[in-house]
């Protein structure tokens, strides 16, 4: 079952026509790649699920985007949307607070304010975000005096902690080293028996290694999407064939 | 190794420089300006604390100003009334305004061309200019006559450029990813601003207000008019009464109090360095963090 669903989705910053035609089902509680060569409109695209575009002057977007089936730019309330879909970015950017607040922040917005239900979700977030027992008894410490592979799962632990139902990866390994970024593959895979991912990688082993789907990108169209399996081992197009095999990109 | 390769002698410089004789006068010339930069900081400092120290006498500082005590205590307890009446005015419209510029106006905007030119105007206007305005509107237009709070308000409008522009630069200075991070999250814009931008920019604020109270403890020409030069601490705002600056130009002026006029300077001298310092303090964290 589709968790979103993308139809015709053509999205244009002023006059560059970053997506085109975009057709896509990410199905519930797997984990959806998205790869392509720099500037292919990857991340453009993970940005038009939680409507982040919306921040950039002279983007405009058609075509629709469902998300269990209400269309998320019609009639859709987008700080509801945002708690939904989470966002990991590239570089971590935890908030010049503490770690408590970091993690805190996100349900604060959302209304929570008992002192008790706080501490028991910010536990459960960096419990699930694998960083509770580095961090429990530092919780009170800044958050930015962390190492940048803890300061990226003090992030999906932010988005954790409003409780979403997918979350966004954007390449959210290519900032840390080859140890941390294993650590958040192995998480991911643990996150999406309760959660939708979407991750876009660089990284094509990445994709290969722990995603259940992957579509690939070139100058703002799907090339290919499919099985992750399928589309490493016998790709269609021959463009993904290309790519795959390192012929360029 | 690379120690001894970057290491010259003296000897050697010269003799590279009398190769290169037009090198050789550059870099006298660069030399003798910082020199004479430095050296006209501290001829002043110097001058002033020998003139000014060995007047300042416990007399000075009593509470109650007379025609025998001199007593600067009045001036300095106007000074705190008026910089923090000033603040008041002042702070609060700046960091607003600049919130307005660099978080909600959106670029194309024509308002904020108009509003940058107003403030960078406002900015080089000569402070009597603002004395003079301030007094044909609060003293004549509103009838207050000499008044702290006259002065406090003249003060404010010229203060509010400095406050407006360093506050705008620290929200700008704001790395994007927390509001990025912040916005993916599901908060909103008042809440992004207020909880996340604007804690982050405080201590580039805190520095630019500091310099703001520099500039009011140092002010004399813009509040002559407003504020008048009564010699005691008023019982309120709406009368006269006149800061150390204005004490000391007052003192000068009457020239009765030459000596007396020395200590009030070393006074005031300490106070501005110490303003000046804790700012730079200030501004040397902010540069740490990112």
């Amino acid at each position: 079952m589709s968790k979103i669903s993308i139809s015709d989705l053509e999205l244009h910053y002023s006059n560059f026509n970053a997506l085109k035609n975009v057709n896509l089902e990410i199905p519930e509680k797997e984990i959806t790649a998205y790869i392509g060569p720099s500037g292919c409109g990857k991340s453009t695209l993970l940005k038009s699920l939680n409507r982040m575009n919306d921040l950039i002057e002279g983007c405009k977007i058609t075509g629709t985007v469902l998300l269990d089936g209400e269309d998320i730019y019609r009639g859709m309330d987008i700080n509801l949307l945002r708690k939904r879909v989470g966002m990991v970015f590239q570089k971590p950017n935890p908030f010049p607070m503490t770690i408590y607040d970091n993690v805190a922040f996100g349900p604060r917005t959302h209304g929570v304010r008992s002192k008790v239900k706080l501490d028991e979700m910010v536990e459960k977030a960096l419990r699930d975000a694998a960083i509770w027992d580095e961090v429990k008894d530092r919780l009170k410490k800044n958050a930015l005096g962390m190492s940048g592979g803890q300061q990226q799962r003090l992030c999906i632990a932010r988005a954790l902690a409003v409780q979403p139902e997918v979350l966004l990866m954007d390449e959210p390994t290519s900032a840390l080293d080859p140890i941390s970024t294993s650590r958040i593959e192995d998480l991911a895979l643990e996150l999406k028996k309760e959660y939708t991912i979407v991750m876009v990688t660089h990284n094509m082993q990445q994709a290969a290694r722990i995603s259940d789907n992957t579509a690939f990108f070139l100058l703002g169209e799907v090339v290919e999407f499919d099985k992750t399996e399928e589309l490493f081992s016998m790709p269609k197009d021959k463009r993904t064939e290309d790519y795959i095999t390192g012929r360029f990109g | 190794m690379m120690e001894a390769m970057n290491h010259i002698t003296w000897r050697e410089k010269i003799k590279g420089y009398k190769k290169d004789p037009f090198s050789a006068l550059l870099l006298t010339l660069v030399v003798l300006s910082a020199i004479i930069t430095v050296g006209v900081l501290i001829s002043l400092i110097v001058y002033i604390i020998i003139k000014g120290v060995p007047n300042i006498t416990p007399e000075l500082f009593e509470w109650k100003y007379n025609t025998e005590n001199v007593s600067m205590m009045p001036a300095i307890i106007n000074t705190i009334i008026i910089t923090a009446l000033s603040l008041i005015f002042a702070v609060p419209i700046g960091i607003f305004s600049a919130i307005y510029l660099a978080e909600y106006a959106k670029k194309g905007n024509r308002l904020i061309p108009v509003v940058r030119l107003t403030t960078e105007t406002l900015a080089g206007i000569p402070s009597i200019v603002f004395g003079l305005f301030g007094y044909l509107l609060f003293n004549i237009h509103f009838g207050w006559g000499y008044s702290m709070l006259g002065g406090a308000l003249t003060l404010s409008i010229m203060i509010l450029p400095l406050i407006m522009r360093t506050t705008e630069e620290a929200l700008l200075s704001v790395s994007d990813a927390y509001r990025e991070g912040s916005f993916g999250l599901g908060a909103g814009k008042l809440r992004t601003v207020f909880r996340i931008v604007l804690p982050s920019a405080v201590p580039g604020i805190l520095s630019g207000v500091i310099l703001a109270i520099g500039r009011i403890v140092g002010e004399t020409a813009a509040l002559l008019y407003p504020a008048g030069t009564a010699t005691v601490v008023p019982s309120s705002v709406m009368q006269s009464g006149r800061t150390l600056a204005v004490h000391m130009y007052a003192l000068l002026n009457e020239g009765f109090y030459i000596d007396q006029a020395y200590a009030t300077a070393v006074v005031l001298l300490v106070l501005v360095i110490g303003i000046n310092a804790l700012s730079a303090f200030i501004a040397k964290k902010v540069g740490v963090k990112e």
